[in-house]
């Protein structure tokens, strides 16, 4: 098969087959290496599965948003695979009131760019989830937020993507980018050269150490972030949760399983970083913290855990389009461990930007041409 | 780990077969017939088998699946079994209660 293609992706997480997967639905051409063995074996398969917008910043909000109103209820139909997409609201719950300050303070930012979320009291917390415990005394809500499968949205992409012509290769990892006559052009891996008009960086953290070589710095740093799955429990609620304490965050499957991530405080300096494993301290702590909130779940069983990395950018938001110093360089990553509910639309977006030069959503505020000295 | 794995290579077309029905997944109640069809639809590796379809995601995690699993994935991609990673085996060893997992510190 041919080396050649009108956009080489690097990085076959869901960032990078859903590009494809709407790339290859305009008629472009399109290879995906993918550096491990796997497809959308990083973040896109460790994350809590959340479609959030509440909590998130201002400058990638209309991202989100766009893509909950235009992609997200009718993605299993279109990716022929159960996405398990669930938008029935996202609690975030508090316990005392510092935690209340925190909470109206995310509200109120969210409030001013036209999000519809609002502080609740114990009792309406309790009327829409009946399980919290009475340690609980306020949260906010957001009733368009919600909820999906990472794995088989991710595996849905790439199955589409292929379909339509995709041309994917795994085990294969970038080592260099290469312009010719001031253009990108040349992809190199530890075993071929590929080509394409465009390359779209969506290698989640591999994507700084590439960028740099061809002289582009993205400010962003490895964080851990460890998960938990219950076995398959009666149908209790179908909220995503997380907590002003930011001590865990989840939500009820539609296996009837609980998944719940979190941390324990020590990440960053374990003594195996580097590799994503797991702690044996950070399930306990994840455990306790759930229990706090719902005692009800303490005889539930923990059957698997897992550790996954977040590509961290300085300022919390993903690095997304062009990039004026490399033309024929787009980037798509730094999405700081919320990139899975964003990914429909920044793939459709970005997909526009490399075909049509235009996109639905104004992504100026998310370029890579944002980071600056603070004087 | 890290080999070259071209998912356009043909396969051939997905054949159905009498025994399709088969269960082989227990746990999570998973088909012979639904495995291949995955293998067909780009799953080619144990990992991305696991994660698409939920065999060796149950209460016993793939310790009764898994080899099965192997040797069908294995049979529809033309290749042999030790050809195919395991996919990664995660703590707990056996499912545990989250208040006796939570109780690490005593």
């Amino acid at each position: 098969m041919s080396n050649c293609a009108e956009v080489v992706i690097i990085g076959g997480g869901i960032i990078g087959c859903a590009t494809a997967y709407y790339l290859a639905k305009k008629g472009t051409s399109v290879i995906v290496l993918e550096g491990s063995d796997h497809i959308g074996n990083g973040g896109s398969s460790r994350n809590g599965g959340g479609v959030r917008q509440s909590g998130r910043d201002p400058r990638e909000l209309p991202l989100v948003m766009y893509g909950i109103n235009h992609y997200w209820p009718t993605l299993s139909e279109e990716l022929e695979v159960d996405c398990e997409y669930h938008q029935d609201g996202n609690l975030r719950l508090g316990k005392t009131e510092k935690h209340l300050q925190i909470l109206q303070g995310l509200t109120d930012r969210a409030v001013a760019v036209g999000l519809d979320v609002r502080m609740i009291d114990s009792d309406e917390v309790r009327a829409i989830n009946p399980y919290l415990s009475e340690e609980v005394i306020g949260a906010s809500w957001c009733p368009t937020d919600g909820h999906a499968n990472p794995l088989t949205t991710t595996l849905g992409y790439y199955k589409m993507a292929r379909r339509l012509g995709v041309h994917f290769i795994t085990g294969e990892k970038v080592k260099e980018l290469r312009k010719i006559k001031g253009k990108l052009r040349q992809v190199i891996t530890e075993n071929n050269v590929y080509e394409g008009e465009t390359v779209v960086l969506a290698a989640g953290l591999d994507s700084r150490q590439i960028a740099a070589t061809v002289g582009i710095d993205i400010p962003m740093q490895a964080a851990m972030l460890e998960a938990l799955v219950t076995e398959a429990e009666p149908h209790m609620f179908d909220q995503m949760l997380g907590t002003a304490e930011a001590d865990f965050y989840g939500h009820q499957t539609k296996h009837g399983s609980f998944v719940f991530g979190g941390s324990s405080g020590l990440e960053g300096f374990t003594k195996d970083n580097g590799t994503p494993v797991t702690n044996s301290l950070t399930a306990p702590c994840i455990c306790r913290g759930i229990m706090k909130y719902f005692p009800i779940l303490s005889d539930a069983k923990i059957v698997r855990t897992w550790a996954g990395w977040m590509d961290k950018v300085v300022d919390g938001v993903p690095v997304l389009g062009n990039v004026e110093e490399v033309p024929g360089l787009v980037l798509a990553c730094g999405f700081t461990g919320h990139g899975f509910g964003i990914a429909p639309s920044a793939a459709s977006q970005l997909a526009e930007l490399i075909v049509d030069g235009t996109t639905h959503v104004d992504l100026t505020d998310l370029r890579y041409d944002r980071f600056k000295a603070k004087i | 780990m890290n080999q070259v794995n071209d998912r356009s290579r043909d396969i051939g077309a997905f054949v159905p077969a009498p025994d399709d029905d088969m269960i082989i997944c227990r746990c999570e109640e998973i088909t012979k017939g639904e495995i291949r069809k995955a293998v067909h639809d780009g799953m080619f590796t144990m990992t991305e088998i696991r994660r698409y379809l939920r065999t060796g995601m149950g209460l016993c995690q793939g310790q009764t699946c898994a080899k099965l699993v192997k040797g069908i994935v294995a049979r529809e991609l033309g290749i042999s079994p030790a050809e195919l990673e395991p996919a990664t085996s995660r703590v707990p060893m056996r499912p545990i209660e989250m208040h006796i997992f939570a109780n690490e510190a005593k």
